[in-house]
Parts: structure tokens; sequence; C-alpha cells
């Protein structure tokens, strides 16, 4: 520890965390310093009637709302669909594996117009819907479904390296001990998942929060009622009003920042609950 | 925040659990975890990838093949090209140098480097266009430096370019720093003494122990780039045959009620997000068999 200090035998420090540091302001930091500085240009009133104007505390509703929800249905389903791609053998099982990152890999603006098609009222699953009476695309319900969509990845994703990882033997002393199965699964497997599980909440949330182009499409955008968060940014760009445009950033951004503090400690505690490296 | 995006070199291990009667479930309760989770599946990934296609060709072929040609659409399509060109190569220095920094040498605030590194993930798209235009737009800190040596950068392509950089930017670091930290410098180190130098060492000695690192991040990177959606909307303006990329034309004839062209356009890039699962499930896997050899000769 202490040679590397004052001697590295390795050449390039300087010059690659140099470029790292100067490529990393330049880029992120410095432009994302803009909308903290240009939000500053107002008083702290008209910062406030801003983002507490009733549309804009509408949206916040909807985007947390469905985000949280979207997040709360993907970790249920996400852990089953990772518990079978680990535990169980069946046909196609290599294809559908590979599929699970398909939202990583799809453009939003293809998977939102998609979805709206899918959900409209003459669409595969919109007419059957329709005649329960559910309406899902341009209206509220039609945000959750885009934000299942983009999450479900992340919670697959967390969970099923855990899974692989875990050995046999615990689940075979629970099971001679006496446990039923579900008992293992609630009070030994559960525990050791749970890190994981929360961080993939966690991560699925915060992509939910920001995301624009899947849930545009298909949510009708009716103010008051299906506009996100992110589309008030949009509109008040439109409008050419920047300063209004930069102030609702500003909530979301204090948002993202608690959400990355709190998804890192997440996967710290995952990663000293389990040994595993993130 | 990467921890969904980072390879995963996990063998098939459903034989293990399978073969013992401790960790199976009864069949039931396994028919049910199954059905639930494929049928789930069914509906919420394979339905709307299915529809790209099914929506793109309901008016035969050759209005397929009509959208595909349009004028627009091959504008469009140069741009993300062009964007997706120029957001690689930069991001891949930047990504390489930053794990080569972070990997290889003790600092402090290292953790607190790669969450800022991180920091393009939780920003929402949206905001990365804004940002720029903060910066550069008519009313942006260069406004008025830029307008007066006619230079445009919003609603132009470099606005585009820099709006691809920033959404594409933790992804080829993200990487390589976790597969570099696990690698350690003791081959490196051995280089430099025996007398190569860094440029050497990084060839010879680094660069064939991350390589499927390095090309899963570059195809991560490449997807991400021509798919980019919410920030590039921001700065682009909307100008056809200039400022639109391949996903603001799908939006653009989504909008004018031209279904069946939007979903042509739209078929184009499912099928590169195909392609890029596929190169990806690949580069898994030959990760993988390199690990283990590597274990294998280790022990």
């Amino acid at each position: 520890m202490s040679a590397a200090k004052t001697f590295r035998v390795l050449p390039g420090f300087n010059l690659t965390l140099g470029y790292t540091l100067g490529y990393l302001s330049l880029i992120v930091l410095i432009p994302l310093a803009a909308v903290f500085l240009k939000t500053a240009e107002l008083s702290f009133g008209e910062f406030w009637n801003v983002v507490t104007a009733p549309r804009v505390v509408a949206s916040y509703k909807l985007s947390f709302g469905m985000s949280l929800l979207a997040a709360a249905i993907n970790a249920v389903f996400g852990l089953m669909l990772a518990w079978a791609l680990v535990r169980y053998t069946f046909p196609g099982k290599k294809l559908i594996d590979a599929l699970v990152d398909l939202p990583f890999a799809l453009p939003t603006a293809v998977a939102g117009i998609s979805l709206t098609a899918l959900y409209a009222k003459n669409g595969w699953l919109g007419q059957y819907l329709d005649v329960l009476g559910i309406q899902v695309a341009f209206k509220p319900l039609g945000v959750l479904v885009a934000l299942v969509f983009i999450g479900l990845p992340f919670v697959v994703r967390t969970v099923q390296p855990i899974l692989e990882d875990l050995d046999t033997e615990l689940e075979e002393a629970a099971t001679s001990l006496g446990a039923r199965r579900w008992q293992t699964f609630r009070h030994v497997i559960l525990p050791i998942l749970l890190p994981a599980l929360m961080t993939g909440f966690a991560l699925a949330f915060a992509r939910a929060v920001g995301e624009y182009g899947s849930v545009i499409f298909i949510a009708g955008n009716i103010p008051m009622v299906s506009e996100i968060t992110p589309l008030m940014i949009i509109t008040k760009l439109e409008q050419y009003d920047y300063t209004g445009a930069t102030a609702i950033a500003t909530v979301m951004l204090i948002l993202s920042f608690i959400l990355l503090l709190v998804i890192n400690g997440l996967q710290a505690w995952t990663a000293k609950r389990t040994g595993r490296d993130r | 925040m990467a921890a969904a995006t980072t390879m995963h070199l996990g063998g098939d291990q459903a034989a293990r659990f399978e073969s013992r009667a401790a960790t199976r479930e009864t069949p039931l309760v396994k028919w049910l975890i199954l059905g639930t989770a494929l049928s789930f599946f069914a509906v919420f990934l394979l339905m709307p990838l299915i529809a790209v296609f099914v929506e793109a060709l309901r008016k035969g072929w050759e209005t397929y093949a009509t959208a595909l040609v349009d004028p627009d659409a091959l504008s469009a399509l140069r741009l993300t090209l062009l964007a997706a060109a120029i957001a690689l190569p930069l991001n891949l220095v930047f990504g390489v140098s930053a794990a080569w920094a972070i990997a290889k040498f003790e600092f402090r605030g290292k953790h607190f480097l790669i969450t800022l590194i991180d920091l393009p993930f939780s920003v929402s798209p949206v905001i990365a266009g804004l940002i720029y235009v903060l910066v550069f737009g008519a009313q942006g800190w260069f406004g008025p430096w830029l307008s007066e040596h006619d230079i445009k950068i919003i609603f132009a392509v470099p606005g585009i370019v820099l709006a691809t950089v920033f959404v594409t930017f933790p992804f080829i670091a993200r990487e390589l720093i976790p597969l570099m930290q696990a690698q350690g410098k003791e081959e490196e180190e051995a280089a430099i003494v025996l007398g190569a130098n860094g440029l050497q060492t990084f060839w010879h000695v680094t660069l064939p122990n991350i390589k499927w690192g390095l090309l899963y991040g570059v195809i991560l990177t490449n997807a991400r780039a021509m798919g980019e959606f919410g920030a590039v909307s921001v700065v682009s303006g909307h100008i056809r045959g200039e400022t639109n990329t391949l996903p603001l034309h799908v939006e653009i004839l989504y909008n004018e009620y031209q279904f069946a062209a939007a979903f042509a356009v739209a078929s184009l890039l499912a099928l590169l997000a195909l392609v890029t699962l596929g190169i990806k499930t690949w580069v898994e896997h030959r990760a993988a068999a390199a690990w283990r050899n590597s274990q294998d000769d280790a022990s």
C-alpha cells in the first residue's frame, strides 16, 4: 500500500486520471451544474410556485405513483422470472434469458408505439381489456404498462446472479430440520435475496421516474391526468420557459441523487450479505 | 447503478437445483411459478417485440420498403450512424482511461469518482438534453457567443452528438472497472519490469484480458446511442432531413398517423436490438468460456 503511494510501477496514472476528470467535467458535471445555476436565478418563492403548480404536482403523483407500482410489480414477477431461469429447465430458456434484456436494447420510442398498438381499443390486448371495461392506452394505466416494460430487466438481472450463487446446502439443512418448502423460502432464501431484490426495485424505480420515450406515446398526455414529470419539462421548454423547465429538472435531479445514494447503499449491503463484488 | 448492465457469466444451474429434493418445489408450485413467469414475459416483452414487425408489415412489403428508402428515413439513418460513430470512440477512450486509473491505482475519492461516472444513468434523458440547451442554447451560457460566430449546437447535429455522448457515457467504463479491478495489476507490472513501455503493456497484456468486457460495453453503448429518444428529442429541433435521428423519425411518422411507415422504421431499430442481444449473449458465452479456462490454468 505505502509503496504504491510513493512509487508506482505502472505508468499513465496522471494522464488517465486527468483525462477522466476533464472529460467527466466537460460532458457531465459542468452541464449538470448549469441546472442548479439556472435555478438559482429564481427566488425561492418563484421556484416554489413553479414546482408546486397544480399541473406539476399532478405529474409528480402520476410519475412517482406509477413508478413505485411498476417497480413493485417487477419485483414480484421479476423474482419469479429469475427463479424460473435459474432453477428450472424448460424449452426456449436460453432465448428467453437473452430476451429479458430487450428493454435495454429496444429504443424507447419503438417500445412506446408498440405498446400503444397492443393496448389501443382495437389492439391485440386492448380489445379484450375493452370488453372487461379496462382502458389502458391514453390513460394513467398506460403509463404503468410502459414503466413495467422498461423496469423488468433491472430486477431480473440483479436477483439472478444471487440466486445462481446460492448454496444448495442451506436449503438442505432447512429441510432436514423440518422446514416446509415455503418456510425455507420465507426464512432462508428470501433474506439472502432481499438486498438484491431491493436494489432491483430501486433501479427499476429510478429508471421509471425519468423515463420519457416509452411513456409519452401510450400516456395520452392529458393535463392533470396522464402527464409525467419529464413531459412537464418538455412542455415548458416548448413554451421557451427555460427557468420553469429547469426548476422542475432540479426537483427531479435531487430525487435522482438521493436514489443514487440509496442504490449505492443497497449494493454495498448486497455485497456484504452475499460476499459478492457488485 | 450499473449492476443490471454489467456482464453476466453464470452458466445454467438448473440441474444443480432440480436434482435435489430439498431445492425443488412440488410440481404444482413449480408449474405455477413457471407459468406465471412465462406469461408475464410473453405479455410484457414478447408481444411488444412481435407487434413491431406485424404492424410494420400490415400494409404489405411494398409500403414497408417505401418507408425505409424514403429520403427522410435515409437521412435519419445517416445521422443516427454518425452520432453513434462519434459517441462510441469518445466514450471508449474515456472508459479505458477511467478504468485504468481506477483499477490499477489507489487514490482518495475513488468510490466518489465511480458514483460520478454513474450519474448519467440516473438522470432522466429529458434532463440530459436540457443541460446542453442551458449551456449552448440561444439563452444559454455560450448562446450569444455561438450565434455571434454563427455556430449552431442546439437544434443541430453537434447537440445530438453531445446528448448521445451523455446518455452512453458510463457504459464502457462501468463494464471495464470491475473487470480490471478483479484482474489486478501483477501481469502489467511484470511486463513493465521486463522492459515494455506503457502502450505495449496495455496492448499486449491488458487488452487481451479485457477484450470481451470491452466488446460488451461497446455493444451496449452502440445500442443506446442509436436508440436514444428523450435526450436527442430535446436538442434536435426536429428538422426533417437535417436533425432527425431514426427514433425521432419514428415519432414524426407516428404523429402524422403514418403508422405502417412508423412501424417499418421502428422494425429496423427492433432488428438492431435483436442483433445487439444476439452479440451480447455470444460475448457472455465467450467471456464465460475464457474465464473458466483461466480458472483451470490457475488450478
